[in-house]
């Protein structure tokens, strides 16, 4: 038994039941796949939202690799997170269109707005600041991508709207747009 | 089987997304319902082809009636008045010169439709749609009347070339991996499509997603592989979805899985997700990232072809290839190659993007020139500026000045003037972009994306960067050039793989080109663009401002003083030259110095 499974922190996803019946779900479902790492990473980044240290040392248990593989794979591809991030992520793309058409400004504006640092999140855990790669959408440069939705075209003097329709929706409980 | 008297297609690509598409297929649903049409008119939902700008829109078949800005408001009498009373609105349809009009109808006069035939026509969900379109035809004749060396023969014949990037050959690639030993083979399809900027392969994913299965199961048979893989980017959730439900309905009609068609030839396919990683776009990182592992690359030979996933023969070949094979299997090896020049055949999608006035995806007969892309089917500059250069072959290819205007775009012109095909895109830039700063854009990137296993790429880059970064913030200094040219023939030459050996390109080639603004950095220590912020200077005009103190609410570092209708001041030491207040201005009061 790794070292680290015999005494997982209380606010680990392995600790709460029902994101443990998901994480248990994930790795039944795919312990048999080739290439069974980055199948059950990719599917606990995107159901959990992040990877914690307990999480991936499970991960290399059930799967029956070394935890430096896991923890070599997690930290390579920029999409594997260790830590949990806002419940709204604004990605800003850093396309080459985007970037011609004005990302840079916007970052700015959004950095100045929420007081926080790219690849920072908000102290009340809603907002997370993060650039991306083209989400092919070029011909609507500059683009920001929040959780799924794209906002094309954006002007740095309305970008606080767009903020604030997401501090909004969650301060009237309501995720869906 | 239902008959329909309409179908009603609704754009779904993130664009349209964006601006309530689904409020708009919901709401259409509600309001047929509602008037009782629902048993009369499909709604259906499609991936359009190139600029979605004027979304939400749809196109009502078998009219071929195509109306955009929509709104949710505006369906009742939309719905009551085209499908009731039989009368088209005016009011909500497309312009008639707009491309994207014409994107769903007749191709432009330059433009030849080959892997993009049928997206926007067709429900990509519904794999009728694609058999209606003469779909899996080209995979019944293969496995009815060819042989597999006859398959490879008539690819070979084709002239067809990889539309990843190197453009080899595929037809000898085939051969290669099929008379290499070994077994199981395998069949990976290069769906990462990671150069910014570059969005060909997610339309033809999302739109058309049968013709890319398609091909693979025949280039399957051909080197004998039983098992493929499509390795589709994390970016693009849509397109994995829609190939999911493709290769399920495959699956059901007996396209995939046992004993295909009764040929007994058997092939199974699924799709693998990346995650966030632009070196996995090359083929040997690919591999070691479907093995469930770090994508880094390693050095080749052995190739894929010989020793490739889980160390067994593997094809890989990009989207874009793989769509092409049912054509050609279909029409003949001959049609294929009476389109495009001597030694680059058929047509070529490019996703055109930045300063020009029409951006969108569109496929051309390769050997078409520069200007002819840029000037007739993109329509020239924005807003009537000059050109400046066009960048293609992504962040490995190079930034080309306008003498190379009337060059034929084919694999080998592009290499000869120091850029590449690439996977397609084409980025247009304008006066106002500085070219020292495009190279050192495309290094950061490259230096981010560096798997970091071989020094040259992991230092070379980096030290790149430190210099590039050097001279745009007004601290370039003598013989900085020079130490640059060194840097990039070292890195290209023992780089492990294409990322490193092609990550200089963009700096060697806007040397080349654009010495003169490198020089006007390092020496006069001026951005000849303004744009490099360690040069420029903000200042607002004391008889343009009004006073209208826009500039100031927007300014990210507050240092726009001045009270209202009163004329504005930067403060040059607070002032970070983001340039917004210049973008916010209602007066052009802003001036950069
Ligand atoms: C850094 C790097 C990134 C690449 N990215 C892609 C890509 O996103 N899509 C692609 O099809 N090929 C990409 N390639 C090329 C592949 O390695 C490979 O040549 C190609 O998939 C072969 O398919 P083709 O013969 O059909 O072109 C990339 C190569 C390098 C070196
Ligand atoms: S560059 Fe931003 S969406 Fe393509």
């Amino acid at each position: 038994m790794l070292k680290i499974l015999e005494k997982i922190p209380d606010t680990d996803p392995l600790a709460a039941p029902e994101q443990r019946a998901i994480i248990d779900d994930i790795l039944e479902r795919n312990k048999d796949v080739p290439g069974a790492t980055m199948v059950v990473l990719s599917e606990l980044q995107s159901r959990i939202g992040h990877i914690s240290p307990a999480m991936q040392a499970y991960v290399a248990q059930k799967l029956r690799v070394p935890l430096s593989e896991v923890n070599g794979v997690v930290s390579f591809y920029s999409f594997f997170t260790t830590q949990p991030k806002g419940r709204y992520i604004f990605k800003f793309c850093l396309g080459t269109a985007c970037y011609v058409r004005g990302t840079p400004q916007l970052i700015d504006k959004a950095q100045q707005v929420l007081g926080i640092k790219l690849g920072e999140t908000t102290p009340d855990g809603q907002i997370t600041l993060e650039t991306c790669r083209c989400v092919g959408a070029c011909s609507q440069a500059p683009v920001a991508m929040v959780n799924e939705d794209i906002h094309g075209r954006i002007r740095p003097n309305k970008l606080p709207q767009i903020i604030r329709r997401y501090q909004l929706k969650q301060k009237n409980g309501k995720d869906e747009a | 089987m239902k008959f329909y008297r309409s179908h009603v297609l609704v754009c779904v690509d993130p664009e349209c997304l964006a601006k309530g598409a689904h409020d708009i297929l919901d709401g259409l649903q509600d309001e047929l319902v509602y008037q009782g049409l629902i048993d009369e008119v499909q709604v259906l939902e499609t991936s359009r082809i190139g600029g979605c700008a004027n979304g939400p829109e749809i196109v009502v078949y078998p009219e071929g009636v195509h109306y955009v800005g929509l709104s949710v408001d505006q369906l009742p009498f939309l719905v009551e008045e085209h499908f009731l009373k039989g009368r088209v609105v005016e009011s909500l349809l497309a312009k008639e010169v707009k491309r994207a009009d014409e994107e769903l109808g007749p191709p432009k006069p330059k433009e030849v439709r080959v892997v993009l035939r049928n997206c926007g026509k067709i429900d990509p969900e519904n794999i009728e749609d694609y058999i209606a379109e003469d779909g899996y035809q080209a995979l019944g004749k293969v496995l009815s009347e060819m042989t597999p060396e006859q398959v490879i023969e008539e690819v070979l014949a084709s002239g067809l070339r990889g539309r990843g990037g190197a453009g080899f050959p595929t037809g000898r690639k085939w051969q290669f991996c099929r008379s290499a030993p070994g077994s199981p083979k395998y069949i990976i399809c290069n769906a990462d499509e990671g150069d910014p900027g570059a969005f060909m392969n997610r339309r033809v994913l999302e739109g058309d997603p049968h013709s890319v299965i398609e091909g693979m199961i025949i280039a399957a048979y051909a080197i004998g592989a039983s098992r493929g893989y499509i390795y589709c980017r994390a970016e693009y959730p849509v397109a994995v979805r829609t190939l999911n439900i493709a290769i399920k309905q495959a699956r059901n009609l007996g396209l995939l899985g046992d004993d295909i068609l009764g040929s007994g030839f058997s092939f199974d396919l699924e799709v693998r997700m990346g995650a966030g990683a632009f070196v996995c776009g090359e083929e040997t990182a690919l591999m070691a990232s479907i093995e469930g592992k770090r994508g880094e690359p390693r050095p080749r030979p052995p190739f894929p072809a010989v020793k490739g996933l889980w160390g067994k023969p593997t094809n890989i070949n990009n989207v874009e290839t793989y769509a092409n094979v049912p054509q050609i299997i279909l029409k003949g090896a001959q049609w294929f190659a009476s389109m495009g020049t001597e030694k680059s055949k058929g047509t070529k999608t490019f996703a055109i993007a930045g300063d020009v006035n029409n951006t969108g995806l569109i496929e051309v007969p390769l050997g078409i020139t520069l200007r002819e892309v840029i000037f007739d089917i993109g329509e020239g500059i924005k807003g009537g500026k000059k050109f400046k250069a066009v960048q293609t072959g992504g962040p490995m290819g190079g930034c080309l000045p306008e003498q190379y205007l009337d060059m034929p775009v084919d694999y080998e012109s592009l290499t000869a003037a120091g850029s590449i095909m690439g996977s397609g895109g084409m980025i247009v830039m304008d006066e106002d972009t500085c070219m020292v700063d495009i190279a050192r854009f495309f290094m950061e990137f490259t230096q981010d994306e560096s798997c970091g296993k071989c020094t040259p790429c992991r230092v070379g880059t980096r030290r790149i960067l430190e210099i590039l970064e050097r001279i745009c913030d007004g601290h370039g200094k003598d013989g900085d050039i020079e130490t640059l040219e060194m840097l990039c023939q070292q890195i290209k030459a023992t780089s492990l793989c294409g990322l490193g050996q092609g990550a200089p390109n963009p700096v060697e080639s806007t040397l080349k080109h654009f010495r003169h603004e490198y020089e006007a950095h390092i020496y006069e220590k001026r951005c000849p663009a303004k744009v490099c912020r360690g040069l420029i200077h903000y200042r607002i005009s004391d008889n343009v401002c009004t006073g209208c103190m826009v500039c100031a609410r927007n300014c990210p570092v507050e240092a726009i003083s001045g009270e209202r209708r009163q004329v504005h001041y930067i403060d040059p030491d607070i002032c970070i030259r983001c340039g917004i207040c210049q973008q916010v201005c209602n007066f052009n009061a802003v001036e950069v110095y």
